[in-house]
């Protein structure tokens, strides 16, 4: 029904597309997310939009519009009035691997959007099965240099975080395992703690309740430091695997044209949103990195977009990788 | 024992706090409401009322959004039943029989009968997750995709006894079914397949689109196609309630579908969506006369019903106990517990056991708010099919439109229950059931993912699949049940259990 309103005033609000941007907003804005409701993504914006929202004086709705790995909801979004009334949470996927992914992709993540600001990063961790003959990262890396023919890795799907990670990960350590995909996490995290496929990459949200139950190993996360939700699991850099460092980043865009006033408005939203000691709990509870005070501008974010997509290009394509 | 009590009376004390059941009941009857809206299933529905569980703590947030699940899983029976469009997957079966009953007259014996089989199963499934929750957990993972792929190689037999007319076009349908599976993108290779370069094929075609047109409005079609078939409207009403009779015809099927449900419901990768289809090939295996299947028999709606519940109850255990969802409903719950700073996962029941222990109390209240919604509403239900037809499809078109634009938000969706709506009212002129089809696209997609994770991880060794036992044995009694289906053919030349 709050869709329906939504565009019932999306209608109406046509008319004064005039309107200056001193007003904004006037009327509920949307808030694109491009995945399914429930997935870390749509968390991260639900959390962070419910901050965000009494800032500015106006709902932010979430309008989760799934596919082709985020890009059918991102292209939708890059193609909205640039009004601010529309706006989007992006992420690693959508702005970074999916140039490489999607070679028919409707949109160019640096040059279609105007940046509002990182909002939180996911950690990844490299994790096994609990019956894999290595305990550390050092072990497994030695395991894979005799026996990498044999392993199974699992990952979430072409264009999926646990999918691209997976990707760089391998071929930082050389490794050419058999990939086994799976609709989701859910069923990869399955047949992980069943034993049935040897290891995978994946954030920290998915992977951290089975780490503490014991059903699965961690051998490593990928950040410069130690997350508090797994104080014993060593970064890469303590494990030796330096190069290693990734994050599944989500980060809010608005259409390209966008007004830098409402740019401006929505960052300070951002940033506000990210101080509060409420939010920042909850999104730290997800196992989630707060971004520092130079990371959330507008600025950062857009070098951010050129960096990642710099970095996912190669590495996805050496790998043959496409979901067209 | 004694622990099993006293965690009981935890749950219990949680659950039955006059918030919580306020919520239990809000819930539901919200969930009913905006499931009975055509193609709105589960997913659907707590995907669009999520947000309103935000302002709550996350007990009470979850034992509504348990409730909304119920709730809208009974409100897309209904719709199966009422109008003949099922909302997903398990209630395909429900309008086989349910919305033959509809037209005779007996809809409010057939809402009656599936809420009643419902309560019953709720109740048992509860019981099941009380007391054996954590150590059928291992069920789960005992099932790999070798383990999978035989189930569902059962599951496609199942769709051939489905069937009621010819045994040749009912595998045809299936084919057909398996065959629109495959469109979208290759889940191993990131490849598109036959998806004729369009956009929106690019993740395949959803069920609820499938459904809703080849079942929904190829049937309003059909309707206005032949005015003097459309005798839902003009039969007087009945009874609103099942007697002695119907309940003498109904507790064995109740019973059996409570049972094939709950265990297939532990498994994750969706074997609920198994429970109904077995339930009522089963039933239909050992009724007297199975002829009156797809007849309006009251069995045919109170055994699926019942595995329907059970396994949708059931498939809380791997969510609880493991913290891994079985699919996307459960998904969805992790997405609402993780927004409610829960992470699911084997800590849960520990960690938190007032909100564990009040969920599995909750879902036993739910069932029974459930009933005391859906009786008295009965009456309402089936009053709305005496509206008359030139008034009802149009509403009905409208909400399957609004309905199916608000999973999505893709106007092609819209476009494409048009489409497949004039399809399924081909289908219906040449004698074709679009039900095995329907089976067929469900288990299609579980099939052929789970074979090429199999031959994967066994490198292409097809021995994989008898060198299991599970999946050997499974494989056995697909092969004895297809022997089984096609014995009175062979025999005969004639089959009785398949041609009318």
């Amino acid at each position: 029904m709050k869709k329906l309103a939504l565009a019932l005033a999306a209608t109406l609000g046509l008319a004064a597309t005039g309107a200056q941007a001193q007003n904004y907003p006037t009327r509920p804005v949307t808030m694109i997310v491009p995945f399914a409701a429930g997935g870390p993504t749509d968390v991260v914006a639900r959390i962070v939009a419910d901050h965000m929202s009494r800032t500015i004086g106006q709902q932010i709705v979430i309008e989760n519009v799934a596919g082709a790995g985020g890009t059918t909801g991102i292209a939708r979004g890059a193609q909205a009035q640039p009004d601010g009334y529309t706006i989007m949470m992006g992420h690693m996927g959508t702005h970074g691997a999916a140039p490489a992914l999607y070679p028919n992709l409707k949109y160019d993540p640096a040059k279609d959007f105007a940046p509002i600001g990182l909002a939180a990063g996911t950690p990844i961790l490299i994790v096994a099965k609990k019956d894999f003959p290595a305990n550390d990262l050092k072990g497994f890396l030695d395991y894979m240099k005799t026996n990498g023919e044999k392993v199974n890795m699992a990952h979430a799907g072409v264009g999926s975080v646990s999918h691209s990670t997976g990707i760089l990960f391998n071929s930082i350590i050389g490794a050419k395992p058999t990939m086994v995909a799976y609709r989701g996490t859910g069923p990869a995290l399955n047949d992980l703690m069943a034993n049935t496929v040897d290891y995978m990459t994946d954030q920290i949200v998915n992977v951290a309740p089975q780490i503490q139950g014991g059903n699965i190993k961690a051998f490593a996360i990928a950040t410069p430091e130690r997350s508090p939700a797994l104080p014993n699991v060593p970064t890469t850099k303590e494990a030796g695997l330096p190069d290693y460092q990734v994050s599944a980043w989500n980060a809010v865009f608005a259409p390209k044209g966008t007004p830098p006033e409402i740019v401006k408005k929505l960052n300070d939203a951002l940033v506000k949103a990210l101080d509060d000691e409420n939010t920042k709990k909850r999104l730290l509870d997800l196992g989630g990195v707060i971004p520092s005070a130079q990371e959330r501008t507008p600025e950062s974010l857009q070098k951010l977009v050129e960096s990642e997509v710099a970095r996912w290009t190669p590495v996805l394509q050496a790998a043959g990788a496409k979901a067209e | 024992m004694g622990d099993f009590l006293s965690n009981l009376t935890l749950g219990f004390g949680v659950a039955l706090t006059p918030l919580n059941l306020g919520l239990a009941f809000l819930g539901c009857l919200v969930g009913t409401l905006i499931g009975v809206l055509p193609g709105v299933g589960p997913i659907a529905t707590i995907a669009m009322l999520l947000p309103i569980t935000f302002g709550l703590d996350p007990t009470g947030a979850l034992i509504m959004l348990a409730g909304i699940y119920y709730g809208a899983q009974y409100g897309g029976s209904t719709t199966a039943i009422l109008v003949n469009i099922p909302g997903e997957a398990t209630s395909v079966v429900t309008a086989l029989d349910g919305h033959q009953m509809a037209r005779q007259g007996r809809a409010g014996v057939a809402l009656g009968i599936a809420a009643i089989g419902s309560f019953f199963a709720g109740t048992v499934a509860t019981l099941v997750i009380a007391a054996l929750g954590a150590p059928l957990t291992r069920l789960a993972l005992i099932f790999g995709p070798a383990e999978y792929f035989s189930l569902m190689v059962m599951g496609l037999v199942f769709a051939v006894v489905l069937a009621r007319g010819s045994i040749l076009k009912a595998i045809a349908m299936i084919l057909v079914g398996v065959l629109l599976s495959t469109v979208g993108t290759d889940l191993e290779t990131g490849e598109e397949r036959m998806t004729f370069g369009l956009q929106f094929l690019v993740d395949g075609i959803d069920f609820a689109v499938l459904a809703m047109g080849i079942f929904g409005i190829a049937e309003i079609l059909r309707n206005l196609d032949h005015t003097e078939h459309r005798d839902v409207v003009r039969q007087s009403i009945g009874r609103l309630l099942p007697n002695r009779d119907d309940f003498k015809q109904s507790y064995k099927p109740v019973l059996r579908g409570t049972f094939i449900g709950a265990v297939l419901g532990i498994l994750p990768g969706n074997g609920a969506v198994l429970g109904p289809f077995a339930s009522y090939t089963l039933e239909k295996k050992l009724a007297r006369d199975p002829r009156r299947f797809g007849r309006g028999a009251i069995e045919g709606v109170a055994g699926p019903e019942s595995a329907n519940n059970a396994g949708a109850q059931t498939s809380f255990i791997p969510l609880l106990t493991l913290g891994i969802p079985p699919n996307a409903v459960m998904a969805l719950m992790v997405g609402a517990m993780t927004i409610h700073g829960i992470v699911p996962g084997p800590q849960v029941m520990t960690r938190n056991p007032d909100l564990f222990w009040g969920m599995i109390a909750s879902m036993w209240v739910g069932n029974l708010m459930l009933l005391v919604i859906n009786l008295p509403m009965i009456g309402m239900w089936v009053r709305l099919l005496k509206v008359p037809y030139h008034l009802m499809f149009p509403a009905i078109l409208m909400f399957c439109c609004i309905g199916i634009y608000s999973i999505n938000s893709l106007p092609t969706d819209v476009m494409f229950i048009g489409l497949f709506g004039f399809v399924g009212y081909m289908l219906i002129k040449f004698g074709f059931e679009p039900a095995p089809m329907l089976l067929g696209f469900v288990l299609g997609k579980l099939m052929e993912e789970n074979l090429r994770r199999a031959l994967i991880i066994s490198r292409g060794s097809m021995e994989t699949f008898i060198d299991r036992p599970v999946s050997a044995g499974l494989l056995a009694v697909a092969l004895i049940l297809l022997v089984l289906a096609l014995l009175p053919t062979v025999r005969k030349g004639r089959d009785e259990v398949f041609t009318e």
